[in-house]
C-alpha cells in the first residue's frame, strides 16, 4: 500500500467521521523493551473490551507461544509492526526468523508459504489487503486448496492466509474488491470471516491449529473498534469452530444474514426496526465455507422471512448461495421471497458521496426488510 | 498440458532424476530426508521415492491401486514420508513452493536441502524470479533445477527466452551447467550443487537434456522440429546407451546386461498387466481427502445431496475392492 494511499485512507476516513481515530493513535511502534501488553493482564472479573486489532494480535501470539511450527510473514508485518499494526509487537517477542517481511512478491511468498505447510511448517501469511492477493490465486487455489485431494490424502496443508477484505474508506477501484464468494466456492478451502473481537480470537486459533487451507477475511473498519470479551474468550484455549454461525440477536419476524462489518449494521438495524415492532433475528455467518446452512435454515423455518446483506457484488455471490440454499430446502417455510441487499455493482468509486451510494447502509437494511414485510 | 505416458517404459523418458537419490555416503550425495519437488514430468521421480512401476502405472490408467488412487492422476503424484512434494501441473508453481519447503528445512534446522525442479518453459516465469529473490535474500538451502529439454511444448527454446543460458539467469545466483544426459555429471554436479546449498544458499543447475516424444500424448512431435533432430539426440546422446557403453568398456559381461535389461522390461512388462487389471476407484473416494479435518464440512454433490467428506490417507478397503 503506498504512503499516499495510506495517508488517503486515513486522512479522508477522518474527515468522513468513520472511527479510525483509535488506529491513528496506535502508530508508535513498541520498544524492543516493552513488547505490546494485552488487554487480558489487566482484566480480573466480569467483560473487557477489546479492540478487534488487539484480538487479531493476541491470537497470533498465542498460537507462536504455543507451536513452535506457527510462523508470520507478509509484506510489513516485521519492522513497521504491521501495515495496519495487526501484527504489533510480534518481532520484538518471536524475532526475525518467525516474524518475516517479505518483498513486494505475493505469487513468490504465497507459494513458500504453501511449501513450507507442505513441509509440515504452520505459515500465517497476511496479505495487505486480499486485493494484492489475486497476484497468487493459483497457489491459493491450485497448490493450497487442491494438494490434499490430488495427494490422495498424504500432503496437507495447514496454511492460514489472512487481511483485510472488502470495502475500506476512500481506497477506490482496486482496493476495496470483497472476495469471499470468489474463495467461497473451492473445495480444500476454509473460508472465515470475523466481525467482532471475540470472532477474531476464536476464529483466528481455530484457523491456526486446523490442518486445512484458511482464507481468514478480515475488514479494515472495523480494526479500531471495541467489543466486550469474557474472561472465557482471553483464555489463551479459546476457539470457535469452524463452520458454525452466531445468532447475535434473538427474533422472529425476520432473519438477518450477513458476515463481518455488516453483522454490526444489521444489529443497528434490528435495533431501530425493534422501535417500529419488527423482530429481527440477525446470523453471524463467521464461516463462509463450510457454510452453516443448519443454523440458517432453522431460523428462517422459524421467521419465514429473510434478507442476506454483503459489501461484495450480488451476481453469484454469498447472498445468492443462501438464496438457493433456503429456496431448495425450506421453499414452504417463505412467506415471502428472500432479499439480497448486496454492494452495487460498478467497480468502487472514490468520491465519498459515491463510495457511500456504492455500498450496502443501515437503511439500506431497513428498507429491504420492510419490503419483504410489506411494511 | 496433459502428460498421459500409456505404455511406454518410462525410463525411456527424456532425462534421469538429479543424482542418485538412495545412497547413504557420503553426505553432499542427496538423501531421502532431501525434499524433491518436480513438474507434472513426476512419473520417474515416483519410481525413486517410494514408488513403484505397478503404482506408477496403476495412477496412469486411473487406478485404485495408483500412488495417489487414481485421485491425482498422472500430473500428480507424492510422497510425503519420503519428501517429494509433486507431481505439479501449472508451470511454475512448484518453483516457490520449492524455496518454502528449503525454509522448512532451515527453519528446523535441518542439515537438509530441498531439489526445485522446472523446464526451460518455466524458466521464463515471474513467480520463478519472485522465489529466486526469496531463496537468496533468506539464503535458502534450495538447488533449483532447470531440466533443458529446449522445447516449451512446442516452443523451442529460442522462441520462448531472450536468454536460454538458463543456468546465467539466477543473476545474484551462482549457476553450473551440466549434460543432463549423462547419469555420473548429474550426480557430481548434484554433490557440489547440496555442499553449496547448505554452506552458501541458493543455486541454479542447468541439466541439458531432450525430450524425444511430444508434450504429451495428444503430440506427435513432429510439427515443430525435425525427425532428424530426434534421431540424432537418441543416437548420440541417449543416457541409458551411455551407461551400457561404460559398462562395456569397464569390463561388465554382455550377458549380464542383456539379462538385466531383460529383467527390467519383464518386471515393467508385469507391472502393466496388473495396472491393466486393477480397478478403478470406488465413488466413496471421490469424497475423500478434500479437507484433512473434515469437521462441520459438507459437500453438495450433482444431484444436490449433502454428503460428508472424510480423511483418509491409509485406504485400508483397497484389500475389499482390489
Amino acid at each position: 500500500m503506498s504512503l499516499l494511499q495510506q495517508s488517503r485512507s486515513l486522512g479522508g476516513a477522518l474527515l468522513r467521521g468513520v472511527g479510525l481515530l483509535s488506529q491513528s493513535t496506535r502508530c508508535a511502534a513498541p520498544s524492543a523493551s516493552s513488547p505490546s501488553i494485552p488487554l487480558r493482564y489487566m482484566a480480573t472479573q466480569g467483560p473487557t473490551q477489546m479492540t478487534v486489532r488487539d484480538a487479531l494480535n493476541s491470537a497470533m501470539d498465542e498460537e507462536m507461544e504455543r507451536d513452535n511450527d506457527v510462523f508470520v510473514l507478509g509484506e510489513e508485518v516485521a519492522e513497521y509492526q504491521g501495515a495496519y499494526k495487526v501484527t504489533r509487537g510480534l518481532l520484538q517477542k518471536y524475532g526475525p526468523e518467525r516474524v518475516k517481511d517479505t518483498p513486494i512478491t505475493e505469487a513468490g511468498f504465497t507459494g513458500l508459504s504453501v511449501g513450507a505447510a507442505m513441509a509440515g511448517l504452520k505459515p500465517v501469511c497476511e496479505f495487505m489487503t486480499w486485493n494484492f492477493a489475486m497476484q497468487a490465486v493459483d497457489q491459493l487455489i491450485n497448490s493450497a486448496a487442491k494438494t490434499m485431494y490430488m495427494s490422495a490424502g498424504d500432503i496437507p496443508v495447514p496454511v492460514v492466509f489472512r487481511g483485510p477484505n472488502g470495502a475500506a474508506a476512500g481506497v477506490a477501484a482496486q482496493h476495496s474488491q470483497c472476495f469471499a464468494a470468489w474463495y467461497s466456492q473451492v473445495p480444500g478451502l476454509k473460508v472465515l470471516s470475523p466481525y467482532d473481537s471475540e470472532d477474531c480470537r476464536g476464529l483466528l486459533k481455530a484457523a491456526i491449529r486446523d490442518p486445512d487451507p484458511v482464507i481468514f477475511l478480515e475488514n479494515e473498519i472495523v480494526y479500531g473498534e471495541s467489543f466486550p470479551v469474557s474472561s472465557h474468550v482471553l483464555d489463551k484455549d479459546f476457539l470457535l469452530p469452524i463452520g458454525k454461525a452466531k445468532i447475535m440477536r434473538s427474533g422472529k419476524d425476520v432473519t438477518l444474514v450477513s458476515f463481518s462489518k455488516m453483522v454490526g449494521y444489521c444489529l443497528k438495524a434490528a435495533e431501530q426496526l425493534q422501535s417500529e415492532g419488527i423482530s429481527c433475528e440477525v446470523i453471524n455467518l463467521r464461516s463462509i465455507k463450510p457454510l452453516d446452512r443448519a443454523t440458517i435454515l432453522d431460523s428462517v423455518r422459524r421467521t419465514h422471512r429473510m434478507v442476506t446483506v454483503e459489501e461484495g457484488w450480488p451476481q453469484s455471490g454469498v447472498g445468492a448461495e443462501i438464496a438457493a440454499t433456503v429456496q431448495e430446502h425450506a421453499f414452504d417455510d417463505l412467506d415471502a421471497p428472500i432479499a439480497r441487499v448486496a454492494g452495487a455493482e460498478v467497480p468502487m468509486p472514490y468520491a465519498a458521496s459515491l463510495e457511500k451510494a456504492a455500498l450496502p447502509q443501515i437503511e439500506d437494511v431497513i428498507k429491504a426488510t420492510k419490503r419483504i414485510l410489506n411494511k | 498440458m496433459g502428460n498421459i505416458w500409456g505404455c511406454l517404459a518410462p525410463w525411456h523418458r527424456s532425462s534421469l532424476p538429479a543424482g542418485l537419490p538412495h545412497c547413504n555416503t557420503p553426505r553432499s550425495l542427496l538423501q531421502i530426508n532431501d525434499s524433491l519437488i518436480t513438474t507434472y514430468r513426476d512419473h520417474c521421480h515416483n519410481l525413486t521415492r517410494g514408488g513403484s512401476v505397478f503404482d506408477t502405472m496403476s495412477e496412469l490408467f486411473g487406478r485404485a491401486t495408483g500412488t495417489t488412487r487414481g485421485i491425482g492422476g498422472s500430473m500428480h503424484m507424492y510422497n510425503k514420508a519420503e519428501n517429494f512434494y509433486g507431481g505439479n501441473g501449472i508451470v511454475g508453481s512448484g518453483i516457490p513452493n520449492g524455496a518454502g519447503i528449503a525454509f522448512a528445512h532451515k527453519y528446523r534446522m535441518e542439515p537438509n536441502v530441498c531439489v526445485t525442479m522446472y523446464g526451460d518453459g518455466a524458466a521464463n516465469q515471474g513467480q520463478k524470479y519472485e522465489a529466486l529473490n526469496l531463496a537468496a535474500l533468506w539464503e535458502l538451502p534450495c538447488i533449483f533445477v532447470c531440466e533443458n529439454n529446449h522445447y516449451g511444448m512446442g516452443t523451442a527454446e529460442w522462441r520462448a527466452a531472450k536468454s536460454s543460458q538458463f543456468f546465467t539467469r539466477g543473476d545474484y545466483i551462482p549457476g553450473i551447467k551440466a549434460d543432463g544426459m549423462d547419469v555420473l555429471a548429474v550426480k557430481q554436479v548434484t554433490q557440489f550443487a547440496k555442499q553449496y546449498a547448505l554452506d552458501k544458499g541458493p543455486i541454479i543447475l542447468e541439466l541439458d537434456t531432450y525430450r524425444y516424444h511430444g508434450h504429451s500424448m495428444s503430440d506427435p512431435g513432429s510439427t515443430y522440429r525435425t525427425r532428424d533432430e530426434i534421431n540424432v539426440m537418441r543416437q548420440s546422446r541417449d543416457p541409458i546407451d551411455r551407461v551400457k557403453k561404460l559398462l562395456l568398456e569397464a569390463g561388465v559381461p554382455p550377458e549380464d546386461i542383456k539379462k538385466t535389461e531383460k529383467d527390467m522390461k519383464k518386471e515393467v512388462d508385469d507391472a502393466i498387466a496388473e495396472a491393466k487389471k486393477a480397478p478403478e476407484p470406488p465413488l466413496t473416494w471421490m469424497w475423500r481427502n478434500v479437507y484433512a479435518n473434515p469437521a462441520s464440512c459438507t459437500l453438495r454433490d450433482v444431484g444436490g445431496r449433502y454428503v460428508t467428506p472424510v480423511h483418509d490417507s491409509h485406504y485400508k478397503d483397497l484389500q475389499q475392492i482390489a
